[in-house]
């Protein structure tokens, strides 16, 4: 039986991994290889980055250690952040990325999607969604959340998912930092909306709220979350235990 | 060493890294030369069966890879690779392949339920046939440990060839071989440490204890 995938997600900028971390026991905690060598070694499903570099120095440097963090670990890796070409995708898959996340870029320029996936697969592109209540429908907002973009997140999603998106990250602003579980309402409509798999993202807080999460909706696929990993308020070993124990499918 | 045979499908990064990682001395060749010269070899593969069995045929390494293979010589596909190894895909038409082992590459739509997404995609753990013994290439995996799926099609009508199977709905071919030749429909270099150790069986096996 498949399984329910847990995954930590990196930001990384200038090549460093960004936002605190902070492991007992691990000196550089801002090196994306020994992170990504802790999550692999701690039983993550995949691994997410996210290059949040402005720069194009940033961006060789961050190829530099997708490279290495290719060659140190074998798991599937999601790179995300300045996607916007279709030459972009080439850019990350060379350095060992399995899957190539869009946000902005796709909604800037929608063909990226179907392009993308003629070129590589459905499998290799993530339609990643920041989506937020307004007057009661769920809209897409784009430049990490604080752009009302207009569009209806589950036309959004239909649309992707038509044009060859193969899985979607829904990453829920109404909850995203509140760490009082995962947006259950916004997730069950995707759900119903497509037949991808769908990663739940945002307001994980507890191992409570992934249990509540899988039980709710079996439709669900994954769990991404950051913070509550990289502080280690949640360790993915005790959470996979605990998630298995509790009847959920999971590799450990 | 071991050629990963390189027929212009997809990117090989990750499996010449994983290949690194055991300890193992890899080459990525499309040179018939070098693929005569390997003691092993793997045949990669992602993508569309017909695109890819083209490109192979087009480059001539189909010949070369079927010679080698029926000489003796231990060959492992790797996803779409396993594919190629059957004798022919029903994706999007009629397609023929290598015909090294009997079988067929079929939609998994057509066998699972309903509310089963396609692709398969993530971990699944793998099962071995009761009725034969483990196959050497997990000899050093435990029946039940996750590999890493990525696939809408998967080998129908091969069953005397499956040395596993993973549940999606039905069983599903996960692994074939027949002598030599030998297929895994995941992707061992992103199965973590069963992959890697998969591949180390693959890499370190004697030709006669790998077959």
């Amino acid at each position: 039986m498949i399984t329910k995938r847990i995954i930590p997600c990196l930001d990384v900028k200038d090549g460093r991994v960004v936002k605190g971390v902070n492991f007992l026991g691990l000196a550089d905690v801002s090196s994306p290889v020994k992170l990504a060598k802790f999550y692999s070694d701690c039983g993550a499903d995949e691994l997410v980055f996210y290059d949040i570099t402005a720069s194009a120095e940033g961006r060789a440097l961050f190829t530099d250690i997708l490279t290495e963090v290719a060659s140190t670990i074998f798991i599937p890796l999601t790179v995300g952040g300045g996607i916007n070409t279709v030459e972009d995708f080439d850019r990350v898959l060379k350095c060992g990325a399995d899957k190539v996340s869009v946000n902005s870029g796709a909604i800037r320029d929608p063909s990226l999607i179907g392009s993308a996936a003629r070129k590589y697969g459905d499998q290799c592109v993530v339609l990643s969604v920041d989506a937020k209540r307004v007057d009661g429908r769920f809209r897409v907002f784009a430049k990490g959340g604080r752009e009302d973009t207009g569009l209806d997140a589950i036309e959004w999603i239909r649309s992707g998912v038509r044009s060859g998106a193969g899985e979607i990250v829904l990453n829920s602003i109404d909850t995203d930092g509140v760490k009082q579980g995962f947006d259950l309402e916004m997730l069950a409509a995707v759900c119903e909306a497509v037949d991808v798999p769908v990663i739940a993202s945002g307001g994980a807080g507890s191992i409570d709220h992934f249990k509540t999460l899988f039980h709710t909706l079996p439709k669900v696929d994954a769990g991404l979350a950051a913070s509550i990993f990289h502080f280690g308020e949640v360790s993915i070993p005790d959470l996979k235990r605990q998630l298995a124990a509790d009847g959920v499918n999971m590799r450990l | 060493m071991i050629a990963i045979i390189d027929y212009g499908v997809g990117n090989l990064f990750s499996l010449r890294s994983s290949l690194a990682a055991v300890g193992a001395q890899a080459v990525v060749t499309g040179d018939p030369a070098v693929i005569c010269g390997a003691d092993k070899l793997i045949l990669p593969g992602v993508g569309a069966f017909a695109d890819a069995a083209g490109l192979l045929r087009r480059s001539g390494l189909d010949r070369v890879v079927c010679d080698e293979a029926r000489s003796g010589k231990p060959l492992l596909g790797i996803c779409l690779g396993m594919q190629l190894l059957l004798e022919e895909s029903l994706e999007y038409g009629r397609h023929p392949g290598l015909g090294l082992i009997p079988g067929t590459v079929a939609p998994i739509r057509d066998v699972i339920p309903a509310s089963y997404k396609v692709p398969h995609i993530g971990w699944n753990a793998l099962h071995f046939p009761k009725e034969r013994p483990v196959h050497p290439l997990f000899s050093r995996i435990q029946e039940g440990d996750c590999v890493y799926f990525v696939h809408s099609y998967y080998g129908a009508d091969c069953a005397d060839s499956v040395i596993a199977t993973a549940e999606y709905g039905p069983e599903l071919t996960a692994a074939v071989a027949r002598d030599n030749v030998m297929g895994v429909q995941f992707h061992p270099e992103k199965s973590g440490a069963v992959g890697l150790a998969i591949l180390a069986a693959f890499c370190e096996g004697k030709g006669e204890t790998l077959c």
